[in-house]
């Protein structure tokens, strides 16, 4: 039995809207172990979004706790969040996120530049990485030169290049189209087959399934949690 | 952190910030504001105007009160110089027709006297009678101002002999009749041939031309006396006050648009030398004292060079006060400039500040990533301002033919304000960039 790298013990997260509370999530808990592939599924209003900014560091339980490789984030303050968020997490997004004025490569390295690592070993990784998703004769390219899935492979190479503990994805699929999609889904399979952790928050049924668990939310509360 | 220092480089800056990663920032901010170039141009120019705009009247100003101050000093800052002045009120008592009346007025041989005997710390004492009329040579003509003086007048009034010589203590006692020229009057007597030696005649007296004086820059020697304001007498002839006595008496005749005026001044001018810088302001004290008591009605005037010289640089220093307001103010507009383009370029960037927020970027490195960029619109603003801040008065005193000073201060502080100015207008939209919810700002479209 490996060692849970997630662990979500009894999550709250309550919003104010003006007078108006809203309550995302409601006591939420489970555990992902290292090496898993994890889809998130349920209907819009679900708390899915909620639960993927928790998860990744980019917003904090209003209560109850989360463990992210043992360590305790859900009480850190906002530097040690970046930190945590630079260096053991990967973040892939529906509309890619890509900054506009940046080359690939640069924009590749990113998350090491703000782990003051020496340049040529960024550049180095940077371009193993770009490499590794196929794109190493698009390195000087602005990403609006880019196709679509090429975008995407972009946001990937940047998710791997810190190394992270565990991979989010945020609709990564959403915006292409299918043969494009499926490229994507065929990138996610072999990084887990790689033993990447991989946790994928969707809507599509399609997409969902690729994931060997998926936990579906509704209401803020977990309603079902399969492995298949 | 562990986390954070787990690969450490170089120095580190306070701050957590170090050096490489400052570097880049820098780098980034060049491309970001490359990238918009029309825009940075046209944020940067209040600060370029600014800066450009406090430099060059700065020059300008310091240029203009040099020559000012350099007229003062060419007086002797140990000099005090008197003056004789008509009266103002002894117009009406002419005016009221009596025939034999003979106006008499200013400083007399007894001041002198006086002063010399009461006042300690006095070294030389230099008398002047000021005579105005025509100077011939054959059948040129100058108006021209007779200075009948000493002859230690040139080392006490810092004006030199440019060619030939002054006239000798002997000379004086002769009462010989010599002379020496201004330089504003060879040219317009002596036009071709040197004038040493040669002849020149006033009414019907002739005196030898011995030396030349060199020329008195400005209109006059002094701000505010009385004659520099009459432009005709910037010709000046120095000769023996022996002779003058001589050949004038004291009483002067003067005829002018009909009317007939009579009036007898022993002393034009009077220059007394005080021996030390320090008592300069105390003789000229006591020598108020001692003219006040013997001069009932204000027939005199006392002229401190040291006293006009500490008001020119008075004026000077509000002159400067003045301009640095002004340039405050033009900071200010232009830091607001910034300011404001910063604050759009933030709510323009809010999906970069997410992406780099949830990719590792802390608060700081947001604040850093903006504040650079200000910096460095304000600096490049400031370097622009600085290089046409220089130019401009040097094509000014080209053009114009003024005189302009660019002292080493005035670029350095006028640059150091500015990038100032960038950190000061600059914090406010970075911290606004670095506080935005990083969800919020992922989300933002």
């Amino acid at each position: 039995m490996t060692l849970p790298i997630v662990q979500i013990r009894n999550v709250h997260k309550t919003f104010h809207m003006g007078s108006v509370k809203v309550e995302a999530l409601r006591g939420v808990s489970f555990e992902i172990s290292a090496g898993e592939y994890i889809s998130i599924m349920g209907p819009s209003g679900c708390g899915k979004s909620t639960l993927l900014n928790l998860l990744g560091c980019l917003d904090r339980p209003t209560v109850g706790h989360y463990l992210l490789g043992g360590q305790d984030v859900s009480g850190m303050d906002d530097d040690s969040l970046s930190a945590i968020r630079g260096s053991r997490l990967g973040f892939i997004f529906q509309s890619y996120n890509l900054i506009q004025q940046l080359t690939v490569l640069e924009n590749i390295e990113i998350p090491l530049y703000y782990q003051d690592r020496p340049e040529a070993e960024c550049r180095e990784l940077a371009s193993k990485l770009a490499a590794r998703v196929g794109l190493s004769h698009r390195l000087g390219h602005k990403p609006f030169e880019l196709s679509g899935g090429q975008q995407q492979r972009v946001a990937i190479a940047r998710a791997l290049v810190n190394d992270p503990l565990v991979i989010l994805a945020d609709e990564p699929t959403g915006n292409l189209d299918s043969a494009s999609g499926v490229e994507i889904l065929e990138i996610f399979d072999e990084l887990n087959a790689q033993g990447k952790t991989l946790i994928l928050v969707t809507h599509d049924a399609a997409v969902g399934k690729r994931a060997r668990r998926t936990l579906r939310l509704r209401d803020g509360e977990i309603e079902h949690d399969v492995r298949h | 952190m562990s986390v954070t220092n787990r690969h450490i480089h170089g120095i580190r800056l306070p701050g957590g910030l170090s050096v490489a990663r400052l570097r880049r920032a820098v780098r980034l901010g060049i491309r970001s504001l490359w990238l918009h170039r029309l825009r940075s141009l046209l944020t940067v120019l209040g600060i370029v105007f600014g800066v450009c705009s406090v430099i060059s009247m700065l020059a300008i100003g310091e240029g203009a009160s040099y020559e000012a101050q350099e007229q003062i000093k060419s007086l002797g800052s140990q000099n005090i110089i008197l003056r004789s002045v008509k009266p103002p009120d002894s117009e009406k008592v002419s005016n009221q027709g009596r025939q034999s009346y003979v106006l008499q007025y200013g400083i007399t041989y007894a001041d002198v006297g006086r002063i010399r005997a009461t006042i300690p710390g006095v070294t030389v004492i230099l008398p002047a009678r000021n005579i105005r009329d025509y100077v011939w040579n054959i059948t040129r003509r100058v108006d021209c101002e007779m200075i009948g003086t000493v002859p230690w007048y040139p080392a006490m009034r810092n004006h030199r002999v440019v060619s030939g010589r002054f006239f000798t203590q002997d000379e004086m006692e002769r009462q010989a009749s010599v002379c020496v020229l201004g330089a504003e009057m060879v040219p317009r007597l002596f036009p071709i041939k040197s004038p040493l030696g040669r002849h020149v005649r006033v009414a019907g007296d002739y005196y030898q031309v011995i030396g030349v004086m060199e020329a008195r820059g400005g209109a006059g020697e002094t701000e505010g006396g009385a004659e520099q304001k009459d432009k005709s007498a910037a010709c000046r002839m120095f000769i023996p006050l022996e002779t003058v006595k001589l050949r004038y008496g004291e009483v002067l005749m003067r005829r002018r648009s009909g009317s007939f005026e009579a009036e007898r001044v022993q002393l034009h001018e009077l220059t007394v030398k005080v021996a030390s810088l320090d008592e300069v302001i105390n003789v000229a004290g006591a020598i108020r004292a001692v003219m006040e008591r013997n001069h009932k009605n204000k027939d005199y005037q006392i002229d401190v060079p040291l006293e006009m010289l500490r008001r020119a640089e008075r004026t000077k220093d509000i002159f400067n006060i003045v301009l640095g307001s002004i340039a405050a103010i033009s900071l200010l507009v232009g830091g607001i400039g910034i300011m404001n383009i910063m604050l759009a370029s933030v709510t323009e960037r809010t999906r970069e500040i997410g992406i780099r927020r949830a990719l590792g970027a802390r608060r700081r490195d947001i604040v850093v990533q903006f504040l650079v960029e200000t910096v460095l619109l304000s600096g490049i603003g400031g370097i622009m301002g600085v290089l046409l801040g220089i130019t401009i008065p040097l094509i000014v005193s080209h053009v114009a033919g003024m005189k302009t000073i660019i002292t080493l201060w005035s670029p350095l502080l006028a640059f150091s304000i500015s990038a100032l100015v960038g950190v000061i207008f600059g914090i406010y939209p970075a911290v606004r960039a670095a506080n935005m919810d990083p969800v919020e700002a992922l989300r933002n479209e």
